[in-house]
């Protein structure tokens, strides 16, 4: 809301010395919070003065175009007293008038400078402007002719033309819908200074009568109150007035003509919304109904309206008119021919409003006060001040017929005690101060022993709860005045084991050398296509978003990989020589249940009802995604470096494993994006954990990462949910190793795990630890085949072994990799 | 050998030991001295041989020189040896000043340890941190909180909704349906914190984002009032920006809260002084920090806590914001780009 400081004002006595500053600093604190000063001037420079046209030679161009050669009196403006020479192109002024002269050294808005320049063989020194060019409205058909009292030449025309307005913006909560309106705005200045209050909507108006337009309304709960008074004789002709169109054009609003201008005027001065109509266009009564289902119309903005049956509409005989508080309808609409017009003054409900704007995406002036609610008791004053100004403004002539449909709704009742202020607020509130400051907002307080019963005035709908009633007296007693105490020490718990696992987690990546992600969760098709995903992978079924931001990116993401590979390939293009990146976060898994019910809030949703809820909700599992491109370690005087690889993704999974106390499986597997032959399956306990390994060339390719990167995605809920809860103290002996290497050959597609996982069952007890160290292929273990060399370390608890005992062991061991595996000793 | 003689080779031997001049030159020495064939020892041979009244004076002058002799050698070694060692020492001396990167440090997303950071402040006065799923039911996020669907405040959060139209499903738009469900699912008191991920369909820029982050915290307990509000989040400004960084409540709108306020931050660079100049807070002496109130009874009983009994509060920041104007970043996107440089200038803690 844009509220100009005169037209505050003009319904507020404030103190001579109280500044802007301090006026906006009382209203931000009484809730009107300030957004900006704008000063009308903003972007012009002077000189800017009142000039008198003294001679005007229209000369005719080669371009067809006539300009005028002038002669302005600028009075002592220009420092010589001497007219001031200027080619102007405008033709709508005559030697005498009164114009608007910017003189070199003048900026005008857009930060166009104004020099004396030669132009169509005259020395022109300064501008004389239009409206548009002073950013005072759209008016371009000509130059602006002041009034022949708008002063001396060379006075200074920021004041006559009002640009030496301050313009206070205000952002409008939505609960402070009469903050809406001129009318709304002075009354928070009168509470905050004391201030004499002048109500612009209160003013005797006539009474209904019988002769008025005839108005039915069918559906007195969607309009509750129709107001409507007619003019005649109005002059389509006649201009608004400067100082109106400055004022609604300071508010932020276009001048359009005359009759729109008051009646917009009008909604800015009380918050009322006012809808006028062509009377000739008018056929038979004026009905207000609820819409058919499919029933069409066109709006003033032309657009065709297909129609809801909670659309409220406004009909005459020739069928809809209008949608009811929302927007006038084409047919009727005032045009620059207009003489006679109906005014419509009416009261809409709220919510009905907000869904019509809603289903139809039209957002208008009128709406967001309809909308957020308007007080209902001024639709004969707002009426009959939009009739005051046509008469007086346009020349027309008040008809004697009022048309008054239905009557104000009743603002709800209140009660709170009188201790509620001071218990919520924690501020010591009086009584007297309660009662005070109810009244004060203009509310009726009925005050008794125990507390009051308020009913708040009618510009007040927001104000239905005891609460409501706390908010208003603790924010004229101020918010400043609040003591900051801290609650009592709550016993907490402290974090969650597994809010402690997650920071373990991440600590534990930094150290593995893992930069941690932040990335947007939203994909689609051409995502999983870039990840090679086949037509039928799971991970394609997605949750899919009904407003995406982006249509190629129409989902919430199942896995994060996308997300670490695109940041990976970002930094691979910014010149980093290597990135190892990781992201936890929650992906989405749809479970296609149907929609979530939507319960009622007058109590809690029962255990049953609630599980509904949570159980319609997609699943959401915590993933971990690593990605690992280029150099894992650098290469630097102490020798090369290390590209990462398939091994790398797959540590950083046994890294993990170990820092939880979690036994993995693994296994091979192909699964996109990963190389066919060069994926880790995990589990754990049976559980599917995730998958590590070498990314498939292709989408190393396709996200601009090295040859061989490698990349981790694996559920970190499983993980944690099978992480060592207690560990138990380690028992280990003291007492002397005994060592011994074997190298086993077996066929190249036996996976070591199998063979490692065999000699640990024959080696039995003694075996402390067993560590494959070394794999050979070639001639000496023949085609087909592979060496694995492992490190059997054998100790007892008690003795020191003999060389028989373990040498026994470790034949056991071979022994058992012989079977399981076909393992044959070196 | 005469007694002089012996005296001579002895002080030969001294001389020529003093004078070794490292670990090879004494071992020449000692052979050349002390060794069989050296003087001393050949003199000691001859004692034998000698008639026996002059055999005790010899023996006991040639056991003298030698035993010297050795004392020396030995003193000698163990110079030289300390030498050897010192000098093997300064050999190995390396440029201590090479880079030693071999290993690319690691770190953590400052809205990860940012969030910790302040999930802490909040666990040490005994709070809990209370978490829920980021795709929430409408229900939960909406109508709970006594934002019906005719409620304008609904179009104040433009939000994500998961299709088909009519789901009941959002991408939450903020983090109060963790303030919903906990009340939920718990009996008061309750004091938890509730820091993650929310969704609002905003453009990106500079200073907007999809996907933000937000902390909002819950008090629910008997006598609560504005007071314990504006205590708790003064305590908070502090921990987080520095001692006397308070805050200061201006009236606003919340559907959830009643009475509700923004809630500012003294500004921790200029603290309010010459806060003209100052680039953090552009001459307010303030920074807005969020939002707060009251809660809604309306809210308490939608979630099945005894409005008669009970008040509470509730607040809530945007996390990413609280980062920029901490840290001092002027572009919001920088937090979601991943480059490294970025990201690991924050270490692992912030």
């Amino acid at each position: 809301m844009k509220a100009p400081l005169s037209w505050i004002r003009d319904y507020v006595d404030l103190p001579a010395t109280v500044t802007t500053e301090q006026l906006t600093d009382r209203l931000t604190d009484l809730g009107l919070k300030l957004e900006a000063i704008h000063s009308a001037a903003d972007g012009i420079t002077g000189p800017l003065v009142v000039g008198k046209v003294l001679t005007m030679e229209p000369e005719p161009q080669k371009n067809g175009k006539t300009i005028n050669w002038c002669t302005v009196d600028v009075g002592d403006a220009n420092g010589t007293g001497e007219p001031q020479g200027i080619v102007c192109g405008a033709h709508n002024f005559a030697p005498g008038d009164l114009v608007v002269v910017i003189l070199p050294g003048g900026v005008l808005p857009g930060n166009f400078e104004i020099s004396a320049r030669k132009t169509y063989g005259h020395l022109s020194s300064g501008m004389i402007c239009s409206a548009r060019e002073l950013g005072l409205g759209d008016d371009h058909d000509g130059i602006i002719v002041l009034p022949a009292d708008a002063g001396q030449p060379g006075t200074d025309a920021f004041g006559v033309l009002g640009l030496d307005e301050e313009v206070i913006e205000f952002e409008i909560n939505p609960d402070r819908a009469y903050g809406l309106s001129l009318r709304g705005v002075a009354r928070e200045a009168a509470l905050a200074f004391d201030g004499t209050y002048r109500d612009p909507a209160l003013r005797s108006t006539p009474a209904a009568n019988g002769e008025g337009y005839e108005v039915v309304v069918d559906d007195p709960a969607g309009c509750p109150v129709f107001v409507a008074r007619t003019v005649t004789g109005f002059d389509p002709s006649a201009t608004t007035p400067a100082w109106l169109a400055e004022r609604i054009t300071h508010a932020g609003m276009r001048p359009i003509s005359l009759a729109v201008d008051i009646t917009n005027y009008v909604m800015l001065e009380t918050g009322r919304p006012i809808h006028g109509y062509d009377l000739d266009k008018l056929q038979g009564p004026i009905r207000v109904r609820r819409a058919a289902e499919g029933e069409q119309m066109t709006t003033l903005d032309g657009a065709k309206r297909v129609l809801s049956p909670e659309d409220l509409v406004v009909t005459d005989d020739s069928g809809i008119i209008g949608l009811g508080g929302v927007m006038g309808g084409e047919t009727t609409e005032m045009s620059a021919t207009t003489t006679n017009v109906l005014v419509e003054a009416a009261h809409w409900d709220a919510v009905s409003m907000f869904r019509t704007g809603k289903r139809h995406k039209i957002s208008s002036e009128a709406g967001k006060r309809n909308e957020r609610g308007v007080d209902p008791t001024i639709c004969e004053a707002a009426a009959d001040r939009v009739v005051e100004l046509l008469v007086e403004l346009g020349g027309g002539t008040a008809q004697p017929g009022v048309t008054v449909v239905g009557t104000p709704p009743a603002s709800p009742q209140v009660r709170i005690g009188y201790d509620l202020p001071a218990r919520v607020s924690g501020i010591d509130i009086d009584s007297e101060t309660v009662v005070a400051h109810l009244q004060a907002i203009g509310a009726t307080v009925d005050a008794d022993a125990d507390g009051v019963t308020v009913t708040p005035p009618p510009w007040r709908p927001d104000i239905t709860d005891p609460f409501d009633l706390v908010e208003e007296v603790v924010r004229i007693v101020g918010y400043d005045q609040v003591p900051s105490v801290l609650p009592r020490e709550a016993a907490g718990r402290g974090l969650t084991r597994n809010q402690h696992l997650r920071r373990r987690i991440g600590r534990t990546l930094a150290g593995a050398g893992c930069v941690e992600v932040v990335s947007f969760p939203f994909v689609g098709a051409a995502t999983f296509d870039g990840l090679g995903l086949p037509a039928d992978d799971a991970r394609r079924h997605t949750v899919p978003l009904a407003n995406p931001l982006s249509a190629e990116e129409p989902a919430f993401t199942t896995t994060l990989l996308p997300g670490v590979l695109k940041a990976a390939g970002r930094n691979v293009g910014r010149g980093a020589p290597g990135v190892a990146l990781f992201e936890t976060a929650t992906v989405a898994f749809p479970v296609d249940r149907g929609p979530a019910p939507i319960y009622g809030v007058d109590r809690r949703p029962d255990p049953a009802e609630l599980d509904k809820l949570i159980e319609a909700l997609p699943l959401q599992p915590l993933h971990l995604a690593v990605v690992l491109a280029g150099e894992r370690e650098r290469g630097g005087w102490w020798g090369a470096g290390r590209d990462a690889g398939w091994a790398d993704a797959i540590e950083i999974v046994r890294i993990l494993a170990t820092e939880l106390g979690v036994a993995i499986e693994t296994s091979q597997t192909q699964l996109m994006p990963w190389h066919p032959g060069r994926c880790a399956s995990f589990s754990v306990a049976g559980v599917q954990l995730g998958h590590a390994g070498e990314l498939h060339p292709q989408v190393c390719a396709h996200y601009g990462l090295p040859a061989r990167s490698a990349a981790v995605e694996i559920d970190l809920d499983v993980l944690m949910a099978h992480a060592t809860a207690v560990t138990p103290g380690p028992a280990f002996s003291s007492l002397p190793v005994a060592k011994e290497d074997v190298a086993l050959v077996v066929a190249h597609d036996v996976p070591s795990s199998t063979v490692e996982a065999a000699l640990r069952e024959g080696a039995g007890d003694l075996l402390e630890s067993v560590r494959l160290f070394d794999v050979y292929t070639g001639e000496q273990v023949g085609e087909g085949k592979k060496s694995l060399a492992f490190a059997l370390r054998f100790r007892a608890p008690d003795r020191t072994l003999t060389e028989a005992e373990t040498s026994a062991a470790r034949d056991a061991a071979v022994a058992r990799a012989a079977e399981v595996a076909g393992a044959v000793q070196r | 050998m005469q007694p002089e003689e012996v005296d001579a080779a002895r002080d030969a031997a001294l001389a020529a030991i003093a004078a070794a001049s490292d670990l090879e030159d004494l071992k020449r020495v000692r052979t050349e001295h002390a060794g069989d064939r050296s003087p001393l020892a050949l003199a000691n041979r001859e004692i034998g041989a000698l008639p026996p009244q002059a055999r005790k004076e010899a023996g006991q002058r040639v056991g003298q020189a030698r035993g010297a002799v050795n004392q020396a050698l030995a003193a000698r070694q163990e110079v030289l040896e300390a030498e050897h060692e010192e000098r093997i020492l300064v050999e190995e001396t390396v440029d201590v000043t090479l880079p030693t990167d071999r290993r690319p440090a690691g770190a953590r997303h400052p809205i990860t340890t940012g969030s910790e950071l302040i999930a802490d402040i909040f666990v040490a006065m005994g709070w809990e941190v209370a978490e829920g799923p980021v795709i929430e039911a409408e229900w939960l996020n909406f109508d709970a909180l006594n934002l019906g669907a005719d409620h304008p405040a609904r179009t104040m959060q433009d939000t994500f909704w998961t299709a088909p139209e009519g789901s009941g499903v959002v991408l939450r738009t903020h983090t109060s349906p963790v303030q919903a469900r906990t009340m939920l699912t718990r009996t008061p008191p309750i004091y938890v914190v509730c820091p993650g991920r929310v969704f609002r369909t905003d453009e990106y820029d500079a200073t907007h984002s999809p996907m933000f982050h937000q902390v909002e915290g819950l008090a629910i307990d008997e006598g609560i009032s504005m007071a314990h509000l504006k205590g708790t989040l003064d305590h908070f400004a502090t921990q987080l920006f520095g001692e006397g960084i308070t805050t200061r409540f201006r009236p606003s709108y919340f559907p959830f809260t009643e009475p509700s306020a923004e809630v500012d931050l003294r500004c921790f660079v200029c603290k309010g002084v010459d806060a003209a100049s100052c680039r953090t807070c552009r001459g307010e002496g303030w920074i807005e920090w969020g939002g707060c109130g009251v809660v809604n009874p309306r809210v308490l009983t939608a979630c099945g806590v005894d409005p008669e009994r009970y008040t509470g509060f509730a607040f809530g920041m945007g996390i990413d914001r609280t980062l920029m104007f901490r840290h001092g970043l002027s572009d919001l996107r920088a937090l979601f780009e991943g480059d490294i440089r970025f990201t690991t200038a924050f270490g692992s803690e912030l």
